[in-house]
């Protein structure tokens, strides 16, 4: 078994996540070798151990850390640590959180120090109670053992900077995980992403140098200060080194969250560390890297490994690490509707290619599935999930249209049939509406979709409720 | 976007009330917390709407108004923020309110049975609340609970690796 570093506390019987515990295991020795540098050693040390975002896009972070103004820059700067983890399929920062808090802690006063930030911000998803419990927890603790709170030399311009760590929450909306959605979040708007230029690093949060950081990341940080980048690099592949934290979920005996290196064969882990498809199905489908990594057929997931280059070779992207199994009685159609439906409660609705296009693909997907599905759709389809592709402020229309593209480019007999034959050939559910009405955007950030259809499959009968069914027959 | 903008009721509101008497001691001294943190004030907005439901159950114009005050801000400011995000409930909900993942990992291992099993203990469908006021539905995209899929939060606490049955036994113990 490769070595593991991020889960290897969390994984000893007992160990509760405490101060004590955390000391006791090198805790915080971190923290003293980075705060004996200067914030540029630390930097340099980060950027020779190759490490790479956890967040998604997979950028490398020293080099994320040299974008922030030199220390002659009186400004004050700001670490935003992001823990909206809201990609579907990703499970992993909670951990951290949860059962390590420390280790997370400990990691960001490093990168606050890195950066010479006076405060870092870690934004947690609003539903994340227990990560925010014990992120508290933790830092009331280090805040109580003087490690937080007291003056370090960083400022740059020969004064002290007092780095303070605080959490905050926010409540609901995926697109806050975007990085410039974060960051007007966390000043207390609604979550609508800023065109790019200008750049965090230069005007982030309230206008001041900001780097956006994921928890994972940050995490691998203490790790790489107290062994070096060389170690570091031992591990993974020389383009992406490291272990990465892989949730493994949907259709496998034993989903779960992993630690498991860079460059692992996917089939590796759907096999032996996840034990293999479940009920002893063949694998049809999986979905690399969080939903907006789109599906891969089963040849391909064959010989993929798990990297940010094999990924890509693959056509898909690394995105989160999060693997999605589908086994071979899944309806990717339905599969695809789902996520189209997840992004189109999701778009923020500043562009017009994303707002229209998600909403569109949703409502294409949808009567597809239900067997109402037009001829011209596929074509439509595609058209669409095209001109959504790198024309908006954010990558929230990509990540939708990718499941779509992916979705059709190796399953398109599957749409094709659903369309022919006017039903769903799984035997899928027949009826799935929107209360709301179809293609009404008031529905976005308001109400949910509502699967009506769950309820007719179970036998229940609800009356005029059913709008698709009337408008079917 | 058309945004879910309710209409003004007739009556103009009264002028919004003192935050002091509004709000509990103990809601009060959070939201004075939250505020230290930040250089702006306002950045407080989104954690003292959770405090503020915390304490009223909902977020109601009154509600908004009043913070709007308390952070001297605009209470239109506070509404369009509030609208933005799916965790504030903009109606009265029941006591207990669940939240059920619909998404990807849920949907592959049976979120939908989960929906269907609230259906047919008690007669409602997501968005709906029960006729005594003791339960509200709601669907949620991916809450991170992937792994355990299904699995939903009921007043804040996780439940995962749900079954119909587990379901129906949680949902009887329900106060
Ligand atoms: C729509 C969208 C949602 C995102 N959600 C998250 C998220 O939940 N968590 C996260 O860490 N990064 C998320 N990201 C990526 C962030 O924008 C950013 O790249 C990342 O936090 C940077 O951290 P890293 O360099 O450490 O990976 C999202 C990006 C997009 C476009
Ligand atoms: S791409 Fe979509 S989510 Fe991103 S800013 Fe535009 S409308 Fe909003
Ligand atoms: S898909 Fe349901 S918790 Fe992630």
């Amino acid at each position: 078994m490769a070595e593991k570093y991020l889960l290897t506390r969390i994984e000893t019987p007992g160990y509760g996540g405490s101060l004590r515990e955390y000391t006791a295991t090198g805790g915080y020795e971190a923290l003293k070798l980075a705060l004996a540098k200067k914030p540029e050693e630390v930097c340099g040390i980060v950027k020779d151990s190759g490490l790479r975002g956890r967040g998604g896009a997979g950028f490398p972070t020293g080099l994320k850390w040299t974008f922030m103004p030199p220390a002659t820059d009186p400004r004050p700067r700001y670490l935003a640590v992001n823990a909206d983890e809201s990609e579907p399929g990703t499970c992993k920062d909670r951990v951290l959180m949860e059962r390590d808090p420390h280790s997370v802690v400990e990691g960001v006063m490093i990168a606050a120090y890195a950066i010479r930030a006076k405060a870092a911000y870690i934004y947690i998803r609003g539903e994340y109670r227990a990560s925010k419990a014990a992120l508290d927890r933790a830092i009331a603790e280090a805040r109580a053992a003087g490690l937080i709170g007291k003056p370090l030399a960083s400022s740059g311009l020969g004064g002290e900077v007092t780095l303070q760590v605080y959490t905050h929450v926010g409540a609901g909306a995926y697109i806050c995980g975007e990085e410039t959605a974060l960051m007007e979040s966390l000043e207390g708007k609604r979550g609508h992403p800023r065109p790019k230029p200008p750049f965090p690093a230069n005007f982030g949060l309230w206008g001041q140098p900001t780097t956006v950081n994921n928890i994972e990341t940050v995490t691998n940080v203490p790790y790489i200060l107290t062994r070096g980048p060389q170690w570091f690099m031992t591990m993974g592949t020389k383009a992406s080194p490291g272990n990465f934290l892989c949730g493994i979920s949907g259709h496998v005996n034993r989903p779960g969250v992993y630690e498991v290196p860079l460059g692992i064969k996917a089939k590796e882990i759907i096999d032996q560390i996840a034990g293999g498809v479940w009920k002893g199905r063949k694998l049809k489908a999986l979905i690399p890297g969080g939903s907006s990594s789109g599906f891969l057929p089963a040849p391909i997931v064959e010989t993929m490994v798990m990297d940010h280059d094999g990924t890509k070779a693959a056509g898909s992207m690394f995105g989160t690490g999060a693997m999605i199994v589908l086994d071979e009685t899944t309806c990717v159609v339905r599969a695809t509707k789902v996520l189209c439906q997840f992004y189109h409660h999701e778009t923020c609705g500043q562009c017009s290619q994303c707002r229209e296009g998600c909403a569109w693909l949703d409502q294409i997907c949808t009567r597809i599935e239900n067997g109402d599905g037009h001829a011209s759709d596929v074509t439509a389809l595609l058209a669409l999930a095209d001109g959504m592709r790198s024309k908006t402020i954010c990558a929230l229309s990509d990540a939708a249209a990718i499941p779509v593209q992916l979705a059709v480019q190796h399953f398109r007999a599957e749409f094709e049939q659903h369309i022919a034959e006017r039903r769903c050939p799984f035997g899928n559910r027949k009826m799935e509406i929107h209360h709301d009405g179809l293609h009404d955007e008031s529905h976005i950030h308001n109400t949910q979709s509502v699967h009506t259809d769950v309820l007719t499959l179970h036998g229940i009968q609800h009356g005029d409720r059913v709008v698709g069914a009337a408008r079917r027959a | 976007m058309t945004l879910p903008l309710r209409k003004p009721s007739a009556a103009q509101p009264a002028a919004a009330s003192d935050p002091r008497t509004y709000f509990s001691a103990a809601t009060l001294a959070k939201f004075d917390a939250q505020v230290a943190q930040y250089p702006d004030p306002k950045a407080a907005l989104i954690p003292i709407l959770h405090y503020a439901q915390e304490e009223k159950g909902w977020i109601s114009r009154e509600t908004c108004e009043v913070i709007a005050t308390y952070l001297k801000m605009p209470a239109i400011r506070v509404w369009e923020v509030m609208t933005f995000y799916p965790m504030f409930h903009q109606e009265p909900v029941g006591r207990h309110v669940a939240w059920v993942c619909r998404n990807i990992s849920c949907d592959l291992r049976g979120a939908d049975e989960i929906v269907a099993t609230f259906y047919k203990k008690c007669g409602i469908e997501p968005g709906e609340t029960t006729a005594d006021g003791k339960l509200t539905l709601k669907l949620a995209e991916c809450l991170g609970g992937c792994a355990a899929a299904p699995m939903m939060d009921v007043d804040g606490i996780y439940h995962e690796n749900l079954t119909p049955e587990s379901v129906e036994r949680l949902l009887d113990g329900l106060k």
